[in-house]
């Protein structure tokens, strides 16, 4: 079994992280620029790349940070709690991890490379939106598509192969769409006979997706965390006939239910993340956990988050509709917790 | 004199010795028992000359693999956890120098059981509103009264008893907490047959039982406190254990559903699947709570872990039976027994489905769980109560 808890160095790099969000990345900021057009906080991201961050799991020896998927994943759960707007999901998860499995973990250096898939794709589903032409060339739609915006490069799967695309070339329009998750922009992609390089095979794809399953199970651990403190710090001020409402047993046992919820989060979050890390064959039944546990008690703790804060957790002038944007757009992401029920019928021989 | 306590090398060198001087194969169960205990084996956290050297608690798994693997006789911890569970800590924590000689020893080698006198009728979850009164009367008490929900009671030789000192006082700070004589003549063990048909637990009525002041654990008017230490220790012994994928419940439904293709439907197919996860997802979390005390960090996942302990196996219980259709109408055994541990496995699925019933009661119940939770590690305030600084014969009862 696995490492379940934190080493030291993890726990210095969230300290370091959450100095740093606390600083840059306040919520009254993540809302201001959800109301911009720039589509991430370039000035956050270009700090995160700074620090190394953004390429822990890729080797020194290609650029990056020598560290592994354990430690991005602490990461992640930073970002979630403070639903920062960078491209960390799509490039330094979803893109790096395709790079890793392709064999081109030079070009994975500097996090610029995102999976061009769309976002609700689970591990193994069919894509098949572009053709390669014989020539290499790409046409085809991918709609939803998480922070291709920031994408120096676009990674396209198409027929049996993985292909890298300059988002800038003659036939490759990225267009912007209105998203339900403020804080992670999604973008259609449209080529048309556009120039590509074929760097993989299909299968780095199935590999990115079980990997970003595992790790965007720890941003919504965070994210769920983050409510439950939001939540519990407001309920012990509030007073309704004369006392907290944080007294009253009806939300004292939902804020228990949650607490534990939480925990067993931890749990499984560490779990996925130790075997994306060590390329454990059990990956896809521990991502498969990660993402049925965990879509849902991040949806449930900012659904409660807003509840628990009455009228003002409705208002557009409190953090609680960032989280639950994000934490019900992530539900959806990577596959649903029911696809990934679904997928562990094999994965664990209990076929229908 | 003080020495270092020994490292996991040095510990493993000190089993290898004592077994070549102590062969399993060639040593009555008891005398090699006592000989591990006396050698500091027994449990190695503990301190030097009362089983243990003060080592890690974490060294205790590899020295318990070392004595299996050699065929060493075992001390049937299934027989006695309350009293290595609960008994034990407290003494060790809060009694005598005398108290720990006498009673850690054959404690720990199985020779004498234990059990626990705290609940009563009227006292469930509101543990501090227990009625059996301790008299001081000469040298010793005298105690009077009701306790239920006693497992092995009709075993043991040694009771960890709370009873009320001062009525006088509110109801915390009125109880005193005790080592109670079983084979007094005024205790009186009454099975107390439970939903399954069997008596895993009894009723004890204590009807002028004496007890020396020697043993009293703790100062009168301390129990509440000593009881509280007993309690934090059983729930991380019901919620803290290790076990492999499908080791639970979930096993048995996971095995039944592969080998009868012809009950699936796809309701129960989504709800099998459900709970699979969120089996995985509690066996992770039990796990990382190990790990958590092997470093010697408990985190308060204890009671995360026991509230989803009660729930899976409840539902899925629940599951086996509607997967089961027309055998799941049957039961295997209504006949009245006095079973000394639970194996949820070796009985039929009604009865697991019945005895589930009791995981979110006995040991805390799930709702005053989430109180604890709620107050103790989410800080959230208390409700109002009314029995706060009323002395305890002033409360409605």
């Amino acid at each position: 079994m696995s490492d379940l808890l934190y080493s030291d160095v993890e726990d210095d790099l969230r300290a370091g992280l959450r100095a740093l969000l606390a600083e840059t990345c306040a919520w009254p900021d993540v809302l201001a620029g959800t109301e911009k057009d720039a589509p991430y906080d370039a000035a956050l991201w270009a700090r995160l790349t700074e620090m190394g961050v953004t390429a822990l799991p890729v080797p020194e020896t290609a650029g990056g940070a020598g560290a592994s998927w354990r430690e991005a994943s602490v990461v992640l759960e930073e970002l979630g709690r403070a639903v920062a707007p960078v491209p960390f999901l799509g490039a330094a998860v979803l893109g790096t991890a395709a790079l890793l499995a392709a064999g081109a973990p030079d070009l994975a250096a500097d996090a610029s490379a995102v999976l061009a898939v769309p976002l609700s794709t689970p591990p193994g589903a069919v894509l098949d939106g572009v053709r390669a032409a014989d020539d290499g060339r790409l046409t085809g739609v991918i709609t939803a598509v998480a922070d291709a915006g920031a994408a120096a490069t676009l990674l396209v799967p198409a027929g049996d192969g993985l292909y890298a695309v300059d988002p800038g070339a003659d036939g490759v329009r990225v267009t912007e769409v209105v998203a339900l998750d403020m804080t992670r922009r999604l973008s259609d992609v449209a080529l048309a006979d556009a120039p590509a390089r074929r760097i993989g095979d299909a299968e780095a794809v199935t590999a990115a997706l079980t990997t970003g399953a595992a790790l965007l199970a720890a941003e919504q651990l965070g994210l769920a965390e983050r409510c439950l403190e939001l939540t519990v710090e407001y309920v012990k001020t509030r007073y309704q006939f004369g006392r907290p409402v944080g007294s009253y047993q009806a939300l004292k046992h939902r804020l228990a239910d949650l607490w534990a919820s939480v925990a067993q989060a931890r749990a499984v979050v560490r779990y996925a993340a130790g075997c994306a890390a060590s390329g454990d064959p059990d990956l896809p039944v521990a991502a498969a956990v990660a993402q049925a546990h965990c879509s849902a008690a991040a949806v449930r703790a900012a659904e409660e988050c807003v509840q628990m804060h009455g009228g003002i957790g409705f208002t557009w002038e409190h953090p609680a509709h960032l989280y639950l944007k994000r934490a019900k757009s992530a539900s959806l992401a990577l596959g649903t917790a029911d696809r990934h029920r679904a997928a562990l019928a094999g994965l664990a021989d209990l076929p229908a | 004199m003080s020495t270092a306590p020994p490292d996991e090398a040095e510990l493993h060198r000190r089993v290898r010795d004592f077994l070549a001087v102590h062969d399993p194969a060639a040593t009555a169960p008891r005398d090699f028992l006592r000989a591990r205990f006396d050698a500091g084996l027994a449990w190695v956290h503990y301190p030097p000359g009362l089983g243990g050297l003060g080592a890690p608690r974490a060294l205790q798994a590899g020295v318990d693999r070392l004595f299996a693997a050699a065929g060493a006789p075992g001390n049937q911890p299934e027989r006695n956890a309350i009293g290595l569970g609960m008994a034990a800590p407290t003494i060790l924590a809060f009694g005598t120098d005398a108290q720990k000689e006498r009673f850690l020893r054959p404690l720990w080698t199985g020779e004498e059981i234990w059990c626990q006198l705290f609940s009563e009728p009227g006292a469930g979850s509101d543990l501090a509103a227990l009625a059996t009164r301790a008299v001081r009367d000469g040298d010793g008490w005298t105690v009077d009264g009701q306790k239920v929900w006693t497992s092995m009671a009709h075993e043991a030789r040694f009771a960890i008893l709370v009873a009320r000192t001062d009525p006088g006082v509110p109801k915390h700070r009125g109880m005193t907490y005790f080592v109670c004589d079983m084979t007094d003549p005024g205790v009186d063990v009454r099975p107390l047959r439970q939903m399954t048909g069997e008596a895993e637990f009894n009723e004890v009525f204590l009807t002028g039982v004496r007890i020396p002041d020697e043993h009293r654990l703790g100062a009168p008017g301390d129990g509440w406190r000593v009881a509280m230490a007993t309690l934090m220790n059983e729930r991380v012994a019901i919620g803290g254990h290790a076990a492999p994928r499908e080791g639970g419940m979930i096993g048995v439904v996971a095995a039944l559903w592969r080998d009868r293709p012809d009950l699936r439907t796809p309701g129960l197919h989504a709800e099998l699947l459900r709970l699979w996860a969120d089996a995985e997802a509690a066996r992770l979390t039990g796990e990382r709570l190990r790990q958590q005390l092997a470093v010697g960090a408990p985190g308060p996942e204890g009671s995360a872990a026991k509230l989803a302990f009660a729930r899976l196996n409840q539902e899925i219980s629940g599951l086996e039976l509607e997967l089961l259709a027309e055998d799941g109408l049957r039961y295997d055994d209504w006949t009245m027994r006095r079973p000394t541990e639970v194996d949820f496995t070796r009985r039929s699925p009604g009865y697991r489905y019945l005895r589930a019933k009791g995981n979110s009661i006995e040991g805390g119940t799930s709702e005053i769980l989430r109180n604890i939770i709620a107050e103790r590690i989410l800080g959230l305030p208390a409700e109002p109560r009314a029995d706060k600084d009323v002395p305890w014969k002033d409360l409605p009862k």
